[in-house]
Parts: C-alpha cells; sequence; structure tokens
C-alpha cells in the first residue's frame, strides 16, 4: 500500500454540454499528502472536472477514480470520502456559523452530541471560535470561505476539493486559506485547489494547467517555471516613461511577454531569442536591465505562444485629452453611511490627469462604495466628489458625459447584436449621424471587431467581449475611465491585451480609476489607494508602498505582502488606539 | 464642453427605445411568453371559467307514486343541466350521497305529494343542497324552483287561467355567461401580460449589470422611464386589441360601444399598469423580486377589480382601494363597449382614473430609480 500513494485517477475524460466542449480527453493523477492546483483562465474546464470527481456530473466518456472509488459507478462511497467546497459554498445564512456546522455534520449522519470535540478542533483550526453565534450570512467574504471549509471538513475526508476557494477573499484571509490547506496536507489529505489565479497555482505542490478544456502541464510549477530560467529581465528604474518603454519592449521580436512593476518594466524572452535587442532599448532608455526570476505566469502565456504585440490600434486612433485643469478627479472629506454602518470614512485624494490609480482594499473595505460614489451611482452623505471639475451631485449629466465606465461582468445587452451595442453606447452619449457613424467605425476598426457586427454579444469569445466592453465604454472619448474589477476570471493574455489599451489610454492623457484584486494589476498604476475598515490607510505609487514593507523577513516584499503588511499594521494601530483610550 | 448637458435629448431615447424594443422582441422566449399565453388563456378560461352549472348529479327519495311526482322525476331527468340521478329508498341515503359529494342536491319527494297538488294546494318538496358547495348549489337551487315552477303552472293552467310573469334580461338577453366573462377576461390578461414585461425590465438590467452602465451614462431617470414604458405600452396595446378582435369574431360576441373610444382607453389602462411595473421593476434588485412583486399586486388587483364579485359588495375601504386599480376602471368601460354601448360621458367617468394612476406611478418609479442612487 506504501507504494501506492495515488488518490484520484483520472482516464481520458471528456465531457461535453451541448455543442461546448468543457473537457477533452483528460488524462492526470492526484497524489495524497500534496497541495493540487487546478489552473486556468476562465471557461477551461476547472468546474466542469471538480463536479466530475465529487460524482456530481458524468463524463461522456472516459473514467475518474477518487480513493479507488469509481465516480460513476461508486457514486454514495465518493460522498463519503470526499469534502467538497463549491464556488459559492452552500451556506445556510439565516443560520448561525454553530447551526451551520451542525447541519452540516447531521447531513454527514454524525451525532452532534459525540462530536463536541471535532467541533472545537475545526473552530480552533478556522479561527471561527469567537463568531459561533454570528449569523452566517454576515460573515465576511473570508470568513464565510474558513466556515465552508470547516463543513466540508466535517466527516474527515480522504480528498478535499476546493473550488476557487480564493475568489472574493481578500489577501489576508486567503494567507489564512493557505496556512490550514498546508497543516490538512501534511496530515496526508489530498487537497485540489482550483484557481484562475496564476499567482495561486504556483504556491501548489503540483498543478494541473488547463486551457479550453485540454491539459496543458502537469507537474510540479517549477517544472515550467524553470523554462524561462534565463530568459526573464527587469529593466529597472524607468520611471516616469515605463508605458512608452512597455510598448516598445512588447514590439520588439525577441520579446514574447512584458508587463509592468511599480516603476520597472519586465520582460519575457522568445525561445532561442538573445537578450541584444532588450539590452540596446535598455542603454537608449537609460535604464540598467537585470535577469530575474521566471514566474509561473510568463510560463503560462509562454506555453500558449506569448502574450500580444505593445501598440494599441484603439489609442492610435484617440485624440490627447485636453483639459482645463490638472486636477481629473478629486474627492474631500468623502463619506457614506448605511444607518450607523459607515461604508466610506472622510476619504479625500486627487487624481492627476492621465494618471492610472488604483484602489485596493479588502472585502467590505469600502473600495467600491468610494468607486461608486465617484462615478455617480452613489450620493455620499457627506462630502463630495469632483469630475473633470464637475460636482457630480450638482451637474449629473454634465459631468457623468465626461466619463466612462466598465463594469465587472461587461455589460452587454446579449440580446442586441454587436453593431446595435455600440449604436446603443453612442446613442446614449448623445452622438448621432455622421459623427456617431465615425466613432462606432473607428471602434470597429481599434478592436478588430468587423468579423463579429452580427453576432450576439454573448457568443463572442471573452477576449473580444471585453473589447466591446471597452469599445462601448470609450466609444465618446471620455477624459476618466472607470474600471470596476475589468479583468477578474480572464484569462492572462486577454488581460495583457486590455492593460496594452489602458496604458495607450494613459498615454493620450486619459485618468483611469481602477479596483483590482489582481496583486500583480496594481503594479500597472501610478498610485494606489488602499483602504481598509471604510477609511484610507495608504496612498503612494507601488513601489512606495512595497519599500514601506520591507521588514528583516522579507527584504523583497511583492504587492500582495506590502498589502498583508499595511492593512495588518492598521489594525494594530486601531487596537493600540482602543486599549490607549479604555 | 459639450451640449449633453441638456436633461433631454432625442438621440438617447431613440437608443434607449431601440433597445427595449429589441430586448423584448429578439428574445423568443419572452416573444412566446407575451404573446401566446394570453391568447390561449382566453381561450381556455372563456370555456372553463363558467358560472353555469352542468353535468351535476342528483338524488331523488321518491315516498310517492303518483302522477305528479312521476312527471317531476321525469323533467329532472331530461333536464340539460342533470348528468345522472341517483334513485334511493330511504333519507339516510340521501344525506350519505351528499355527504360522499356524490350527488350536489338530494330531492325528497313526500308520500302526499301528488294528491296534494290535485287537491289544489301546493305540493311541499325537501331539497337538500350541498353547503360546501354553496354557489353552485345556489344556482342548482334556482334550476330545480324552476322545474317545480314549471309543473305547478302546468296544473294551474289545467284548472285555470293566470298569465306567468315574464322576465327579460336586458343587453344580454339570453344570459350567455360568455359573454359577459370574454371581454373581462381580455382586460386582466392584458393587465397581467403588461404588468409582467414592465416589472422585469429594470429588474433583468439591474441583473445583467447594464443598468449601472446606464445610470452613470448621462442620460436622465425621466427618460429611461419614457423609453421603457413605450415598447411595453405598444405591445400592451396590441395585446389588448388582439383580444378584443377575438372577443368580437371568434366569439362572436355583439360590440355595440365606439371602437375609438375603447381604443384610448385601453392605451390609458395599459399605460397605468405600465406604471405600477414599472415601480415594482424600480425597487426590485432581481428578476425574482420584481415577479413575487407583480403577483402580490396583481393577484388581489384582479379579485378586487370586481370581476368575479362586484365592487359594491366590498366594504367601503376596500371600494376606496379599488378605485385605485387601473382594473377597476377598465373592466367597467369594456364590459360596457360590449354590452351596452356606454355613452362616452360613462366612458370619461372612468377615463380619468386611469390618467391620474398612470400619471402617479410614472412619477413614482421615476423617484424610486432616482432613490436607488442614494
Amino acid at each position: 500500500m506504501l507504494a501506492n500513494n495515488t488518490a484520484v485517477v483520472i482516464e481520458g475524460v471528456n465531457k461535453h454540454f451541448a455543442n461546448t466542449k468543457a473537457l477533452r480527453n483528460l488524462s492526470a493523477t492526484i497524489q495524497y499528502g500534496q497541495l493540487t492546483g487546478i489552473a486556468g483562465p476562465d471557461g477551461a474546464g476547472k468546474t466542469t472536472l471538480m463536479r466530475i470527481l465529487t460524482g456530481l456530473l458524468e463524463p461522456n466518456a472516459g473514467h475518474a477514480t477518487v480513493a479507488g472509488f469509481d465516480v460513476v459507478n461508486n457514486n454514495e462511497a465518493i460522498h463519503v470520502v470526499t469534502g467538497y467546497m463549491p464556488q459559492r459554498f452552500g451556506l445556510y445564512e439565516d443560520l448561525t456559523v454553530m447551526e451551520n456546522m451542525r447541519l452540516y455534520a447531521r447531513l454527514r449522519g454524525m451525532n452532534v452530541a459525540e462530536h463536541t470535540e471535532l467541533f472545537a478542533e475545526l473552530l480552533e483550526f478556522t479561527r471561527l471560535g469567537p463568531f459561533t453565534e454570528r449569523l452566517a450570512g454576515k460573515l465576511s467574504g473570508g470568513m464565510k470561505q474558513k466556515l465552508g471549509l470547516a463543513c466540508a471538513l466535517m466527516a474527515r475526508p480522504k480528498v478535499l476539493l476546493l473550488d476557487e476557494p480564493a475568489v472574493g477573499v481578500d489577501p489576508v484571509s486567503r494567507q489564512d486559506l493557505w496556512r490550514m490547506v498546508q497543516a490538512l496536507t501534511d496530515e496526508g489529505m489530498a487537497v485540489v485547489w482550483s484557481t484562475a489565479y496564476l499567482d495561486e497555482a504556483e504556491r501548489c505542490d503540483t498543478v494541473l494547467l488547463l486551457n479550453e478544456g485540454q491539459l496543458v502541464f502537469q507537474g510540479p510549477p517549477e517544472e515550467l517555471t524553470n523554462r524561462l530560467v534565463g530568459r526573464s529581465f527587469r529593466l529597472e528604474n524607468v520611471g516616469a516613461e515605463r508605458r512608452a518603454v512597455l510598448a516598445e519592449v512588447l514590439n520588439l521580436p525577441s520579446v514574447s511577454d512584458g508587463v509592468i512593476q511599480g516603476a520597472a518594466v519586465r520582460a519575457v524572452l522568445r525561445k532561442d531569442a538573445q537578450v541584444n535587442e532588450l539590452q540596446q532599448l535598455a542603454n537608449r532608455v537609460q535604464a540598467t536591465i537585470q535577469e530575474v526570476p521566471p514566474r509561473f505566469e510568463d510560463a503560462f502565456i509562454d506555453l500558449l505562444g506569448g502574450g500580444p504585440g505593445g501598440t494599441s490600434a484603439l489609442a492610435e486612433r484617440l485624440p490627447k485629452v485636453e483639459l482645463a485643469s490638472n486636477i481629473a478627479v478629486s474627492c474631500k472629506h468623502l463619506t457614506k453611511r448605511f444607518g450607523d454602518f459607515t461604508a466610506t470614512n472622510n476619504v479625500s485624494f486627487e487624481v492627476q490627469k492621465g494618471e492610472i490609480f488604483g484602489l485596493l482594499g479588502p472585502n467590505g473595505a469600502g473600495k467600491s462604495t468610494t468607486f461608486k460614489m465617484l462615478c455617480g451611482l452613489m450620493k455620499p452623505t457627506a462630502g463630495e466628489a469632483h469630475v473633470v471639475g464637475l460636482d457630480l451631485r450638482k451637474a449629473t449629466g454634465a459631468a457623468k458625459g465626461q466619463l466612462g465606465y466598465m463594469a465587472q461582468k461587461f455589460s452587454l445587452y446579449g440580446l442586441l447584436s454587436v453593431k446595435q451595442n455600440l449604436e446603443f453606447s453612442a446613442g446614449v452619449y448623445g452622438l448621432s449621424g455622421a459623427k456617431q457613424r465615425q466613432r462606432i467605425a473607428e471602434m470597429i476598426k481599434g478592436f478588430a471587431l468587423e468579423p463579429w457586427l452580427n453576432s450576439s454579444p454573448d457568443s463572442l469569445p471573452l477576449g473580444f467581449k471585453q473589447r466591446l466592453a471597452l469599445a462601448c465604454a470609450v466609444m465618446h472619448q471620455p477624459p476618466v475611465l472607470f474600471l470596476d474589477e475589468p479583468t477578474s476570471g480572464v484569462d492572462p493574455i486577454t488581460r495583457r491585451e486590455f492593460w496594452t489599451h489602458i496604458n495607450g489610454l494613459a498615454r493620450k492623457g486619459v485618468t483611469i480609476m481602477v479596483t483590482t484584486h489582481f496583486m500583480d494589476e496594481a503594479e500597472y498604476c501610478d498610485r494606489v489607494a488602499l483602504l481598509h475598515r471604510s477609511e484610507l490607510i495608504a496612498l503612494d505609487t507601488p513601489d512606495a508602498l512595497k519599500r514601506s514593507a520591507i521588514t528583516e523577513q522579507c527584504p523583497d516584499p511583492t504587492m500582495e505582502d506590502a498589502f498583508i503588511y499595511l492593512v495588518e499594521a492598521a489594525d494594530l494601530a486601531d487596537d493600540l488606539k482602543k486599549q490607549g483610550g479604555v | 464642453m459639450t451640449k449633453q448637458s441638456s436633461s433631454f435629448s432625442i438621440v438617447r431615447l431613440r437608443a434607449q427605445f431601440i433597445k427595449e424594443v429589441f430586448s423584448v422582441l429578439r428574445d423568443p422566449r419572452s416573444r412566446m411568453v407575451i404573446f401566446a399565453p394570453p391568447l390561449l388563456q382566453l381561450l381556455i378560461f372563456a370555456f372553463a371559467a363558467t358560472l353555469e352549472v352542468s353535468n351535476v348529479e342528483l338524488a331523488v327519495y321518491n315516498q310517492d307514486s303518483g302522477r305528479w311526482s312521476q312527471e317531476l322525476v321525469m323533467r329532472l331527468d331530461h333536464a340539460d343541466f342533470v348528468s345522472n340521478i341517483h334513485y334511493v329508498g330511504k333519507s339516510s341515503d340521501l344525506q350519505r350521497l351528499i355527504n360522499e359529494g356524490k350527488v350536489i342536491a338530494g330531492i325528497q319527494v313526500p308520500i302526499d305529494f301528488s294528491r296534494q297538488i290535485t287537491a289544489g294546494a301546493s305540493g311541499q318538496l325537501q331539497v337538500l343542497i350541498d353547503g360546501r358547495r354553496s354557489n353552485s348549489g345556489q344556482i342548482t337551487f334556482g334550476y330545480l324552483s324552476a322545474i317545480v315552477a314549471d309543473i305547478s303552472a302546468e296544473v294551474q293552467a289545467e284548472q285555470s287561467q293566470i298569465t306567468p310573469v315574464v322576465v327579460r334580461h336586458w343587453f344580454n338577453p339570453n344570459l350567455n355567461y360568455r359573454w359577459f366573462i370574454v371581454p373581462g377576461l381580455s382586460g386582466i390578461l392584458a393587465f397581467f401580460s403588461a404588468l409582467m414585461i414592465t416589472s422585469l425590465s429594470i429588474a433583468r438590467e439591474r441583473e445583467l449589470g447594464t443598468f449601472d452602465q446606464l445610470l452613470v451614462s448621462p442620460t436622465s431617470t425621466a427618460e429611461i422611464i419614457i423609453s421603457k414604458s413605450l415598447p411595453a405600452l405598444a405591445i400592451g396595446t396590441l395585446l389588448g386589441l388582439l383580444m378584443i378582435a377575438a372577443a368580437v369574431f371568434l366569439f362572436q360576441i355583439p360590440f355595440s360601444g365606439s371602437f375609438w373610444l375603447l381604443l384610448i382607453s385601453i392605451v390609458l389602462f395599459i399605460l397605468s399598469v405600465v406604471g405600477i411595473g414599472l415601480m415594482i421593476s424600480a425597487i426590485s434588485s432581481t428578476q425574482q423580486q420584481a415577479i413575487l412583486g407583480a403577483f402580490a399586486i396583481g393577484v388581489p388587483a384582479v379579485l378586487m377589480s370586481g370581476f368575479a364579485t362586484p365592487v359594491e359588495n366590498m366594504p367601503m375601504i376596500l371600494q376606496a382601494l379599488a378605485q385605485a386599480i387601473p382594473l377597476t376602471h377598465f373592466l367597467v368601460i369594456v364590459q360596457g363597449s360590449f354590452l351596452k354601448a356606454l355613452t362616452p360621458s360613462d366612458i370619461l367617468a372612468n377615463v380619468w382614473p386611469l390618467l391620474v394612476i398612470a400619471v402617479v406611478s410614472l412619477t413614482l418609479a421615476t423617484l424610486f430609480v432616482r432613490r436607488r442612487l442614494e
């Protein structure tokens, strides 16, 4: 038995829904005592695979065994040996934490009275002990996930399947989840963690990387990452010109992928390409070039054949933005209260013309409330918000004409064709006649939408959907663009392309306001505002935020490290203040 | 600065109007839901929802063997509304059959029934009615009384000559129940369709996230409400007309009023329903809430509209509430237009409340959308 440490065997599994192929001939194994990541963008087949492994879906072809039981023939046994936490865990929001746990114990056929020890252990493990009487619906996103985990662990499963457990969970809670999963695998449990975030996958022991229903890689993440050793470089201190430099870097034939990291530009060379071109460019812009360790995400993009070029065909066509004032967006003492709950407390800042400004914060920190007040979707209780000098409360119509807005879920009309969506957006922004036709033609050219004009947005590939949403948001050439988590669930290549457009727009003087959960996306920002417990706790450039988080244990913090450090420091200061006050 | 700052723009309105029309008509499912079920329901309900009693079973305990009791049983047996008669030998069987729900009424003919009649006195019958089905029971009793009255008329005719009272029903001489129910149904079904389309419209956009997109654009709340009202108004009016046409041509119900006055009434009626629907939609966050809201308003509205029970029979406070229901006024107009050629002044008396309801509800819907921004 010692030799056989295999928890899950997947052999030639195929699954299709109507005419979409969710999984294509997938074969893989998952071991006990390891954290296995199932990684890939939305629509890659992660959830389908998870549901097959838990016996909730039957494969069309092939078979799978979990802990020795066939998922189809031994369906009952599967439910006993696995713990499953779906994307939105089925917590009963009107029951308390304790009542939810009891319910799940009873559903598993356990006698609640006999398991007080197990309950105590789970509460200790998830650190939910102090909250047993709180309604599940009143928990934060992170705490809900922890309660979900506690319920999934109730029957001591041999295989634990977590479907995107870190979605909507802030970095602080995410760290907690990692700690718990680590402890479980140390005990010998097989834990499967699916994710669309490739930096999460990088932390797993082994990864199944999916793309469009196919397994493109299986093995420890380092194995894939190591293929890029000697091909990852960083141009340090590029400073104010970094967006222009990135565009140039991406347009080099020898470069396959690149991103902005604070004041630096990171580039990945194509296979067997020489560093000369990059070196010449670095010399010209007087930047130092440095080889850096490769990342898993870079390796994934490389596997798929590299990222997009650096020129935004859209931004090229737009005129430069001229504003009377250099301040594009500002807010003073912005406050929003719901009853006796303060969602945003006394937030003030100014955003320069052409700046990319990021709003970050844990869940429930007041980030989206602040964002909504800035773009006029919500009225502040106190304080004021201005867009290009116009008060959003007094001159709403005029101020709204000056901003573009793109929501998380690409708010497009599925029953209208692509062309009609463009016409609608032009129309609600008051564009008509020849002007409307000219702007729409610009968008179609800039985003290569021509072949899709008569299709429904719902049938578009994700990348084109995003292009269309962006086209609808910038058609009226707004000087300020609001992006609300614009790239969640989007594959890294589409995300690169999106930022190419955003960088292009910023270079034309468009001011960008963005909220994001991707820490590496925060690196694209000129400045980042960090909100926590309804207050602004930090506002600086990404590099300065990272510098402020340097400690002995962590000499080279990432953006995520900095985020956790600043949030915890703010909590500590709060606690001290409270103790001092008493 | 562009000239987008004005609070009303035809360009913006037109863009939204086109969007709304496509949203309703492009979706094969919503197209089906809007037109097919109401027309189907009109056909089904017109046959099913009738207050006439037919196909009933009776029990008879006949103790008399004389001529008149034979005559009575014969007539019962041949009556159109009776499907089967159970003959029983003791009165406890009558009770049992009623208890078991097998018959709606039991008739006990006393031993001296024929003798009494022949003697010139009025014959006495005992009729037991199932009170659990009080409405049908009452109607059955009415039918039975008519049969008995017929018999006594015959008896008296043989003995003397008395002219019986002749009843004439105005406007609906044959008391054809369908004549009364179909025009009302067309109102109710148009009411529900318009309520559904509009109550889903804002909620659907909220779910999709497109409503935020609209709210950040320079378009004003009034424009949003207007652009959502017009297509629903057009569809609701069309549907109303289709059903009126079905009533006239399919059910052959005489239409004696003015078509143009009815058309104006339909437009105002649908407009007031659209206002109520948009009000529901403006306060709902999801389509599920909107549907629940539409039913919570729609069902009591139909019950109190005077379709099933006359408004005048309700307590005063509910009568006042019934005036706020568009259907109450429209039912008066549509039933009047069909059967009794309602005069323009009578129509006007019911049209202005519709206009008031429309203005109030549309204003409130606009305010509700605006308040959600707070």
